[in-house]
């Protein structure tokens, strides 16, 4: 941690959020959802699922899913390389926490990023799903879209968009090539 | 041990004794009652007023006398166990169950109010039971227990010398005498000290104190030394009548050193109580054995006549604070066995890699021991995880009320036969399992088994039968509810369904797919509402939460004869052989239970995709390419193997790359996101780490089956001929229709 962050904690109206690049995009995450960051490992395919789902991975015993954010996003999907990460966050669902993965191109750094700087989102232009949006935040880099983790990774909403994904292909799955 | 301990004992001591209570009631309902129950009966509530007693629960108190009086009753035979007075002691045991459970920090019920209660019973106990005055003869009853409160009262010497741990022990002296109070009247007290230390070394957690009193009270023996049932095991407690002091003094006096004894009879005396004057010195052993043979009260042959000495020797610790230490279970909280499980999983994988280190270092000492260890955390797993499992007896054993309740209620007899108790499935099913169940089993009892009259007239016997059974097949749990009743009807059913818009009027479903929008939202064939189903809400939760558990929901029914509805339950986080296959880069395990046998695929059927039948001697056997159905990327090897499946009756080949062999291993659930996959079940880790899928074998061939069905139906041929026709030639679509059809 760089001395200029612990003092930035310091300020009360200081929010401390981890930004990472996804689809050559930069993003922030509030940090206090934020688990534990994991080097790309091997994942676990599942099959009928939408493409979004990366697989699952064991993270100490636990079975967790991870997600391709860019796809997610409706971005092209990632390549992983030898900076992917994946970043373990705790999505709210039905009052219980759940551990998702995510995984992203690279993660850059933990940014103190005062309330002030923190404005509402453009009307349009973002490419996004206005309700991932949880801000625009102002940063010395340019603008960073922080994401609404709740919503973008709403396990019900995954859920539902997996089912669509594994009733479409049911019939061409059929017996015969 | 403090008081909040010893009111935890006591409230499950109690919810025990009303557990059995209500066996016995509901056990007497089908078949005669002997004395013993009567017996067990009786004792229950009266363990529960005497504790009760001891805690200054005096409502509670008041009640179960009461309750007690009319058990006392039934025990001696005065009064006579009927239906009525069975639904009676069931309401009253339903209540004190319901106090209980205010008692334990949970919020009221509504439950009946005791006041009504205590009335209907005090109403029967007019009706059918004229008192009687036993009077002086109380003590010459023989083999029968004189009836509470029915004797004239008499004074006792009550000699309560308490023990030094009584109070360590959570018990308050005062509550005897409180208890004591609503009993009788206490005419004389006197508390001694005679071993209160004179030096200083005075303890302040030690009890000094005993107590002498002269107690005057209509209850018998029995009932007068059950008051101290909890103070028995380190306290001397010894009562005799007033009258007969004298010869039983000794016996009284026994154990006692000189100024404890000399304490006692001065007190004795002071009261103007017979004390012989040799009482100071140590009585001679023929004397004590005199004493022995004549005992105190003026019978032998009585129960109530026995000596009173209620102080038990040590070895002998049946006293209301031991009797939990009897009962051969722990109870821990499930939390810490859940994690205690996962621990162990991945001490599992820790040590699988471990033994993957060691072989690659050649070592073969290293390698030995780390096989040890792994042998060693198998064992332990396997008992970690069968700790987890729970007989299925445990839910099963609350339908006989329900059973009970539901046909009084709609006059039906109906006898419930319960199979397969002995079952074991995971703890936390067994939770979710209960109100589904329960809701299948009225569903039987409501809409399943037809009125009198009906059975009557198609000449089956008068008395309905409920069946509830529970077996382990293919790694599965099979939980049964049939009834013998008139079945489902299927144009019933259908015209239902149309009417309420669920399907439309012209399609053609297949038997089970009929039978299975009974589980749809909003749904009820009964023609009456009634106040236990019919009301549409209920058979649909009833599908969701067996879908949450990954269950399904089957329904045998033939018209007139009756329904099965079969649950079928995976035993998550149950000890699970699975055999490990590889397709592609990817590893899936497969229950072994459904495993039967594996062979190479037969190169004919390697090279003609086409083909999805083996002939497995002389059996048809189709099979599944697992690529292919899974959607899996990569192309399929040169050399692939068949897994022989079974799910029920159903048999199928599953095409898979390699086989890799059996593997035990604990299942991790795939979270909400996954739960719409029909074919996996959840996952698990594998010695490297890596997560490998288990596959659903049952869903895996419904789901092929399905998809085949509705691949190659009448429905897709015309709609596809329909999709031929209509774009090209609008105006004959009807022609080619109806061409198709004839």
């Amino acid at each position: 941690m760089s001395p200029s962050i612990s003092s930035d904690a310091l300020l009360p109206d200081i929010g401390q959020y981890l930004t990472f690049q996804a689809a050559g995009e930069s993003f922030a995450i509030g940090i206090l959802s934020i688990k534990e960051i994991l080097e790309y490992a091997r994942l676990t395919t599942v099959p009928q699922m939408p493409a979004f789902v990366c697989g699952v991975m064991n993270l100490r015993g636990t079975v967790v899913p991870v997600i391709d954010l860019a796809q997610r996003l409706a971005r092209a999907p990632t390549q992983p390389g030898r900076r992917s990460c994946i970043v373990i966050v705790e999505v709210r669902s039905e009052e219980q926490i759940q551990y998702i993965g995510v995984l992203v191109d690279v993660v850059h750094e933990v940014l103190g990023i005062a309330d002030v700087d923190m404005l509402p989102a453009p009307a349009f232009g973002s490419r996004l799903r206005a309700d991932f949006i949880k801000h625009m935040a102002r940063t010395a880099k340019g603008f960073v879209v922080v994401l609404d983790i709740d919503k973008a990774l709403s396990i019900d909403e995954m859920a539902l968009l997996s089912q669509q994904a594994g009733r479409e292909p049911a019939d061409s799955l059929g017996m015969m090539d | 041990m403090n008081l909040e301990q010893a009111m935890q004992i006591f409230l499950q001591e109690s919810a025990e004794l009303l557990d059995d209570m209500e066996r016995i009631l509901l056990d007497a309902e089908a078949d005669t009652i002997d004395d013993e129950q009567l017996g067990a009966l009786f004792r229950a509530m009266h363990t529960i007023k005497g504790s009760a007693g001891l805690f200054g629960l005096d409502d509670m108190v008041a009640f179960t006398h009461q309750a007690e009086n009319l058990l006392d009753l039934l025990r001696s035979h005065e009064i006579s166990l009927n239906d009525e007075l069975s639904g009676l002691l069931l309401r009253c045991h339903d209540h004190v169950k319901a106090q209980l459970a205010v008692i334990a920090g949970q919020p009221p019920q509504g439950s009946e109010n005791s006041a009504e209660l205590l009335s209907e019973i005090a109403d029967y106990l007019a009706r059918h039971h004229a008192p009687t005055s036993v009077g002086d003869t109380v003590f010459a009853q023989e083999h029968e227990p004189p009836a509470a409160e029915t004797g004239e009262p008499r004074q006792w010497l009550l000699s309560l010398r308490f023990g030094p741990d009584m109070l360590r022990n959570g018990m308050d002296p005062a509550s005897f005498i409180r208890y004591l109070a609503t009993l009788g009247s206490v005419a004389q007290i006197a508390a001694l000290m005679p071993g209160l230390p004179q030096d200083g070394s005075y303890d302040p957690e030690t009890n000094y104190l005993w107590l002498e009193a002269l107690f005057t009270t209509a209850v018998d023996e029995v009932q007068l030394s059950e008051v101290f049932e909890f103070a028995r095991e380190d306290s001397a407690i010894f009562l005799t009548p007033a009258d007969k002091l004298a010869e039983g003094c000794d016996k009284a006096l026994q154990g006692l050193d000189d100024a404890g004894r000399r304490e006692i009879i001065a007190v004795w005396r002071g009261w103007g109580l017979p004390v012989s004057a040799d009482i100071l010195c140590d009585p001679p052993p023929a004397a004590l054995a005199a004493t022995e043979t004549a005992p105190v009260a003026a019978t032998q042959d009585t129960p109530s006549g026995e000596p009173v000495e209620t102080a038990k020797p040590q070895a002998e610790p049946r006293s209301g604070i031991a009797k939990p230490m009897d009962n051969k279970f722990i109870k821990v909280e499930a939390g810490k066995l859940d994690n205690l499980i996962n621990l162990i999983g991945e001490l599992v994988i820790a040590g699988a890699a471990a033994n993957l280190m060691a072989r690659r270092s050649g070592q073969s000492p290293l390698v030995e021991s780390t096989m040890v260890i792994a042998n060693l955390i198998e064992q332990i797993r396997a008992e970690t995880l069968s700790m987890r499992m729970v007989q299925i007896g445990e839910i099963f054993s609350r339908f006989p009320r329900v059973v009970r309740d539901v046909s009084k209620e709609l006059n039906k007899q109906i006898k419930l036969v319960i199979s397969g108790a002995e079952t074991e499935l995971d703890k936390s099913m067994v939770e979710k399992l209960g109100d589904p169940l329960m809701h299948i089993v009225r569903n039987a009892i409501d809409h399943g088994i037809e009125s009198l009259e009906t059975r009557r007239a198609n000449g089956k016997p008068d008395e309905g039968r409920v069946w509830l059974n529970a077996y382990h097949e293919s790694g599965s749990v099979v939980i049964e509810v049939a009834d013998d009743g008139g079945g489902l009807s299927r144009e019933r059913i259908l015209a239902k369904a149309v009417e309420r818009g669920v399907v439309s009027p012209d399609a053609m479903l297949a038997e089970q797919d009929i039978y299975r929008l009974i589980f749809e939202p909003g749904f009820s064939t009964a023609p009456i509402v009634t106040n236990l189903s019919g009301r549409g809400v209920g058979l649909d939760v009833v599908k969701k939460s067996i879908e949450q558990l990954r269950g399904s929901l089957e329904i045998d029914t033939e018209a007139g004869l009756g329904t099965t509805f079969r649950l079928r339950l995976p035993l998550t986080l149950a000890i699970i052989d699975g055999f490990l296959v590889e397709i592609g880069r990817s590893t899936f395990v497969i229950p072994l239970e459904t495993v039967i046998e594996c062979m190479e695929l037969p190169a004919e059927l390697a090279a003609d995709a086409g083909k999805n039948c083996l002939d497995l001697r002389g059996e048809a056997l189709p099979l599944l390419h697992l690529r292919r159905f899974l959607d899996l990327p990569g192309e399929p090897g040169r050399r692939r193997n068949i897994v022989v499946v079974k799910s029920g009756d159903a048999k199928a080949g599953l095409v898979v790359d390699a086989l890799q062999g059996e593997f035990q291993t604990v299942i991790k659930p795939l979270g909400s996101l996954f739960r719409h996959l029909k074919a996996i079940s959840g996952s698990t880790i594998l010695g490297t780490g890596d997560v490998a899928l288990i596959l659903d074998v049952p869903a895996l061939i419904q789901h092929a089956a399905q998809q085949e069905a509705e691949h190659y139906s009448l429905n897709r041929e015309l709609t596809q001929q329909a999709h031929r026709a209509s774009p090209a030639l609008p105006t004959t679509t009807q022609d080619s229709q109806s061409g198709n059809l004839s």
